[in-house]
């Protein structure tokens, strides 16, 4: 490949994500500036087609960080309007569901104080303050590559080409990405980041700490009939459709307008490489007790996104010479709440915070461990530690977990003298193709449930198609001789947007099958990066600006 | 010479546009918003003759909500030089007709005095396809619609145009009003410090009545509901059934 | 009050398609004048006055028509406006150009592709390409629309109008015609083809994908393909129907051996009549076919292509 001359561009802070930890550090920076006087730089790259594009969440949002950050938020119009006003939790059998009396649910578990809210609409609100500070806020650019000084310290990051065609020459629009350099870059990619991932490598992050486990989230917005409508109701459940042995269960949460978020989210340390987390939340909706919300209402809006559920036990090493990890890309996320945003944005603040000391002292600091101390030392670390021992639990199953989580979250209120273990990474757990039961999902209706296609249909993603495949293999004879042979192609259930497909090759007309891989699906979730049992799947960022167009997810 | 291109903020095209529940319009809050891509081509062809030496300066202008500054944005950091924003709308919903918009061009051409005006064919949010015709009407400049090759030559345009038969070639004289269609050309990507050098180059804020020109439609829309899904028809037994309901019953073979 | 029709008559040739289906339109408005201007338009306006329907065809027989420019169209026909309520064209590049032109002249705002008329002021149009319908009145005096021509039927031969010879009017116009460039391609294009015949998956590989084209070619139809075809290379990329492909709505559309996703459906689905030849009886193309057959394609398309020998 020929050389490309680069633009370079100087920071004193680069945020590589524009979610809420990435967000709040921005925001936090300049607040302190502004407090102190000082210019500072700070450039934010967000790889969505504008803020909020690729966020998805819930969300319940506890406005704990929230209020540290902005006080005035109500005043500067944060789209906070739905305060939750009831909640409930269910097992779910096949046909029955039991509803759990709200004495008995661990106290992490209660959402007085907290607002029910499109995070994705919270985000373009937190991308308007940072903007108004004067942070450089530039989404449809992503961080391609990590750039790294001779000393091996972080340097910034390379934005991607532009233009680059499907064989990796050059089109005529072809636009060379530029180099960011920063003195600290924060990685606030959200769960699974793919810089992210070189770096813990690289630096050795997770050294002594365990293996992150994770989840698929799938979500769908709906617009139902008002008399369905309870505004700040929350449901959750657990139980059916999954067997007790697959850790996972539903949020749905009455918005504003007549909105309400539907999900489902499936432990991606699941056994079956028959099990689809896209047809189980599919299924899920037609239970007697869910469907009925349902009723006359229409789909608006889909989505999917992993999530991190490992707890304080797997987090890396923060810091790494001349840069951070915040939010979900360390992976603060507080698993009995399913809530990371709260500790997302906190830690974004707290490298804030440590970044600008730095900065003020005028002293070049390569490794920001003030960081790690201050983090250390605030309530997200209390609040983690406390919820450490409820997610491994649920390696027992269903029922032992939840007896566990009884007793850890409400006896010792999560401070129980020890803590667990996660069993295994989520890629080694599927069992081969000939020790598991196919599963046989009902077929969908196209009125509660529907097919991928016309799914991934409603995420507006979109990507450029004379572009390399942003799903890189490392070896592209593996999916066929094992993720296939083994598994029988996992991929093509696990991912919720299509995008794996086995067909048959049209170039042997022997019957053998090929992997087609439709990038162009995509929705950016990563559970393919996660859990490809052969790791031969590498999710790489393709062109600025593509990928979902979510609305307010 | 300069060149004025009137830029227009609508949905981006790669989201499907939803149709509110009170039938009142299409869902616009919270969704992405973008420069309309043929006004996108036709920055791009302006910009292409500034670099060729054909044009001076661009100037570009969009009517409508204060968000439409993000619009005229983009167009700067393609390589736009100047900006007016006529702010003629309160909310997004509100959207000003092809004709009071052709007005207000008007307006803006005698301040400028542009020696061409480049339009998109059509705004893909309301699809009128009208403005550049009724500006060139209002103006007396030459029209010249659906362009997908355009040359200068002194003070005679060579323009290659869409139409349904094929291809057409025309001359017309400067000054003309020309809308860019989608073969046109391929727009550039911006690059991350003309974003930034954007946020510097001028823009003018202005208000319809600055202009004094009056905005209020004619038309009134009462309904917008999304389109019949189609039904399913029937199943045939055989080709030979096939091709009989094709000639017999459908007549779409004869 | 009556309406005035303007047919569309390049270089002397009557577009009697789109301009029948516009007069079905224009009747539900009033009395219909047409006005046929071109060069050498006789045998034009005697097609015209053919229509039924038709009250009386206008001929403006002047070289300054032939092309139909829109500066000269439009001063004739704003000339002419004092007697009609409605200006009504047919919604092709022609009709396009010069509407909006009218109205502009007549200080009128222009209703584009009207798909169904539901009073004199009140009348339904498609909005984002199609994904929204629209429904305005207008407080116009004056009319100025262009009418969708694949939502309304022709009208029928079998009337008797006059012919009158109407005066250019003089306009000094800055455009001028210098040529036509047809394409010179084997098959109709893709996105102006009134039939098209499209293949997917199912169609196994690019040889056999000539069983397409073969059936394409008894047709007289364009050649289209799903986005799975053109991505295992059956097919080339700029014959992609679909959301990221072309957006097509011919009279007649025969999809085969694809399963209709509907970013697929997308770019076909206000086609007039469609066909779907596919083996999987449950494939979603069936619920917006018109016709489905159930069949396996390598049987059912030489059969379809040897019965139009
Ligand atoms: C289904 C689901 C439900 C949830 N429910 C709740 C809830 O109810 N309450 C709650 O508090 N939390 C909830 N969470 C968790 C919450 O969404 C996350 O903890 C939070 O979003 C983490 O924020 P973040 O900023 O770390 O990462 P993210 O929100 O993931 O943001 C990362 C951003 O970085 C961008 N990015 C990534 N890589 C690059 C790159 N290389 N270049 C440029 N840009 C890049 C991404 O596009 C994205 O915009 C839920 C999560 C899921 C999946
Ligand atoms: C952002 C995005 C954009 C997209 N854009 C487009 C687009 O522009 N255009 C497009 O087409 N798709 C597009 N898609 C892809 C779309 O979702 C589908 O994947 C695609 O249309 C499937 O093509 P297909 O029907 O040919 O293949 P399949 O879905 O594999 O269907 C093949 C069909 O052939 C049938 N078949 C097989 N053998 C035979 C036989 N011998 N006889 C009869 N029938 C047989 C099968 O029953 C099956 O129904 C897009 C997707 C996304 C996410
Ligand atoms: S390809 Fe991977 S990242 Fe993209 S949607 Fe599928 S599983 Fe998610």
């Amino acid at each position: 490949m020929e050389e490309i001359e680069r633009d370079v561009m100087e920071f004193d802070v680069l945020i590589v994500g524009g979610g809420p930890s990435g967000l709040s550090a921005a925001i936090r920076l300049m607040q302190l500036a502004n407090e102190n006087e000082q210019e500072i730089t700070v450039c934010l790259v967000e790889k969505g087609s504008e803020i909020g594009a690729h966020i998805l969440s819930g969300a319940i949002l506890e406005p704990t960080a929230l209020n540290e950050l902005i006080p005035d938020w109500q005043e500067k119009g944060a789209p906070l309007n739905t305060p939750v006003s009831s909640e409930e939790i269910m097992f779910l059998s096949e046909t029955g569901s039991l509803k759990t009396p709200n004495a008995f649910l661990p106290p992490a578990m209660h959402n007085e104080g907290n607002y029910i809210i499109s995070l994705g609409n919270f985000c373009r609100w937190l991308g308007e303050q940072a903007e108004e500070l004067g942070v450089d806020v530039y989404p449809g650019f992503t961080a391609a590559n990590v750039l790294y000084n001779e000393d091996g310290s972080v340097k910034g990051v390379q934005t991607g080409d532009m233009g680059v065609q499907r064989d990796g020459t050059h089109g005529p629009q072809f636009e060379p990405g530029m180099e960011l350099h920063a003195k600290q870059t924060f990685f606030a990619e959200g769960c699974r980041g793919h810089l992210g991932k070189e770096l813990k490598e690289r630096f050795n992050l997770e050294a002594d700490s365990q293996t992150q486990t994770y989840g698929i989230g799938i979500k769908e917005l709906w617009e139902v009939k008002p008399e369905n409508h309870q505004p700040g109701l929350v449901v959750h459940t657990a139980g059916w459709p999954l067997s007790t042995d697959t850790y996972g269960g539903s949020f749905l949460y009455h918005l504003e307008d007549n909105q309400v978020a539907v999900g489902f989210v499936v432990g991606l340390d699941y056994k079956n490489p028959y099990l689809s987390p896209f047809e189980e939340f599919q299924r899920y909706k037609t239970h007697p007790k869910i469907r009925d919300t349902f009723e006359g209402a229409r789909r608006i809006s889909y989505g999917a996104r992993a999530l991190n559920e490992g707890g304080i036990q797997c987090l890396p090493k923060l810091t790494f010479p001349g840069g951070v990890m915040v939010g979900c890309e360390a992976g603060t996320l507080n698993m009995p709440k399913i809530k990371g945003t709260h500790t997302a944005m906190k830690s974004g603040m707290l490298a804030a915070e440590a970044a600008f000391e730095a900065i003020q002292s005028n002293f070049d600091v390569v490794e920001l461990v003030e960081y790690t101390n201050r983090f250390h030392h605030s309530w997200v670390r209390t609040e983690l530690d406390a919820a450490r021992n409820v997610r491994p639990s649920f390696k027992w199953g269903l029922w032992l977990g939840t007896l566990y989580t009884g007793i850890d979250q409400i006896l010792f209120r999560g401070k129980a003298p020890w803590t667990l273990k996660h069993a295994h990474a989520d890629h080694e757990t599927l069992l081969t193709k000939d020790q598991a039961t196919k599963i046989d999902y009902p077929k969908p209706d196209g009125v509660l449930t529907f097919d991928k296609l016309s799914s991934v249909f409603l995420s507006s993603t979109n990507h450029e198609e004379d572009q390399p495949i942003h799903l890189t293999l490392k070896d592209d004879s593996v999916p066929v001789a094992i993720n296939l042979a083994k598994y029988d192609g996992p991929e093509a259930r696990f991912c919720p947007a299509g995008v794996y497909e086995y067909v048959a090759d049209e170039n042997k007309k022997d019957g053998s099958q090929r992997l087609q891989i439709n990038a162009q699906n995509c929705v950016h979730c990563k559970t393919c990066d996660i859990k490809d049992p052969t790791q031969n799947i590498n999710w790489v960022t393709p062109q600025g600006g593509d990928g979902p167009n979510y609305p307010n997810m | 010479m300069k060149i004025l291109v009137p830029v227009k903020r609508v949905i981006d095209y790669s989201v499907k546009a939803r149709v509110k529940s009170d039938q009142s319009g299409v869902e616009l809050n919270n969704v992405k918003m973008s420069i309309n891509p043929f006004d996108e081509i036709a920055v791009e062809e302006a910009i292409r003759m500034k670099e060729a030496g054909t044009a001076s300066e661009i100037v570009v202008v969009s009517i409508g909500v204060e968000k439409s500054q993000e619009t005229l944005r983009t167009a700067l950091a393609m390589g736009a030089d100047r900006a007016i924003l006529i702010k003629a709308a309160d909310t997004v919903d509100t959207d000003i007709e092809p004709l009071a918009v052709a007005k207000l061009l008007a307006k803006v051409t005698e301040e400028e005095a542009p020696g061409m005006v480049i339009l998109g064919k059509q705004a893909i949010d309301n699809d009128m396809n009208a403005t550049g015709q009724m500006l060139s009407a209002l103006l007396g400049w030459s029209q010249v619609t659906y362009a997908s090759k355009i040359t200068v030559d002194g003070d005679t345009l060579n323009v290659t145009r869409e139409v349904d038969a094929g291809l057409q070639n025309i001359t017309a004289k400067l000054p003309a009003v020309i809308t860019a269609d989608l073969r046109l050309n391929e727009p550039r990507y911006v690059k991350l410090p003309n974003i930034m050098k954007a946020k510097k180059k001028p823009m003018d804020i202005k208000t319809p009545e600055d202009y004094g020109v009056d905005v209020s439609p004619r038309l009134t829309i009462t309904s917008v509901v999304e389109p019949p899904a189609r039904a399913a028809g029937i199943k045939v037994e055989s080709v030979t059934e096939l091709m009989d309901k094709l000639k017999n019953e459908a007549g779409v073979l004869s | 009050m009556s309406v005035l029709l303007i047919a569309e008559v390049l270089e002397g040739q009557l577009n009697k398609d789109s301009t029948a289906k516009a007069l079905t339109a224009a009747v539900q408005l009033g009395d219909v004048d047409v006005l046929c201007a071109s060069s050498g338009c006789g045998d034009a306006a005697s097609e015209l006055a053919a229509l039924q329907g038709v009250a009386k065809v206008l001929c403006a027989n002047d070289a300054s028509y032939e092309y139909a420019i829109a500066e000269p169209m439009a001063a004739l026909i704003v000339s002419l406006a004092d007697k009609y309520e409605h200006i009504v064209f047919p919604a092709t590049t022609s009709g396009k150009n010069i509407a909006p032109r009218v109205a502009a002249l007549l200080d009128v705002m222009v209703i584009s592709e009207v798909m169904e008329i539901k009073g004199a002021d009140e009348f339904v149009r498609p909005i984002y390409a199609g994904n929204a319908i629209q429904t305005v009145t207008t407080a116009d005096a004056k009319k100025v629309m262009t009418i969708r021509t694949a939502s309304f039927d022709n009208a029928a031969d079998g009337g008797s109008a006059a012919i009158e010879e109407i005066a250019a009017v003089a306009c000094d116009t800055p455009v001028a015609w210098v040529s036509n460039e047809v394409q010179k391609s084997d098959r109709p294009e893709l996105t102006s083809s009134s039939v098209i015949v499209s293949g997917g998956r199912g169609v196994g590989s690019e040889e056999d994908f000539k069983l397409i084209e073969a059936l394409a070619d008894k047709l007289g139809a364009a050649v289209g393909a799903s986005r799975a075809a053109v991505d295992a290379g059956f097919a080339p990329n700029d014959q992609q129907v679909g959301q990221t492909g072309k957006i097509v709505a011919p009279q007649l559309y025969i999809a085969v051996g694809i399963s209709g996703a509907i970013q697929h459906l997308a770019g076909m689905k206000d086609s007039k009549v469609i066909v779907a030849i596919n083996k999987d009886e449950d494939a979603p193309i069936f619920q917006v076919a018109d016709y489905g057959l159930v069949a396996d394609l390598f049987d059912a398309v030489p059969e379809m292509t040897a019965a139009l020998e």
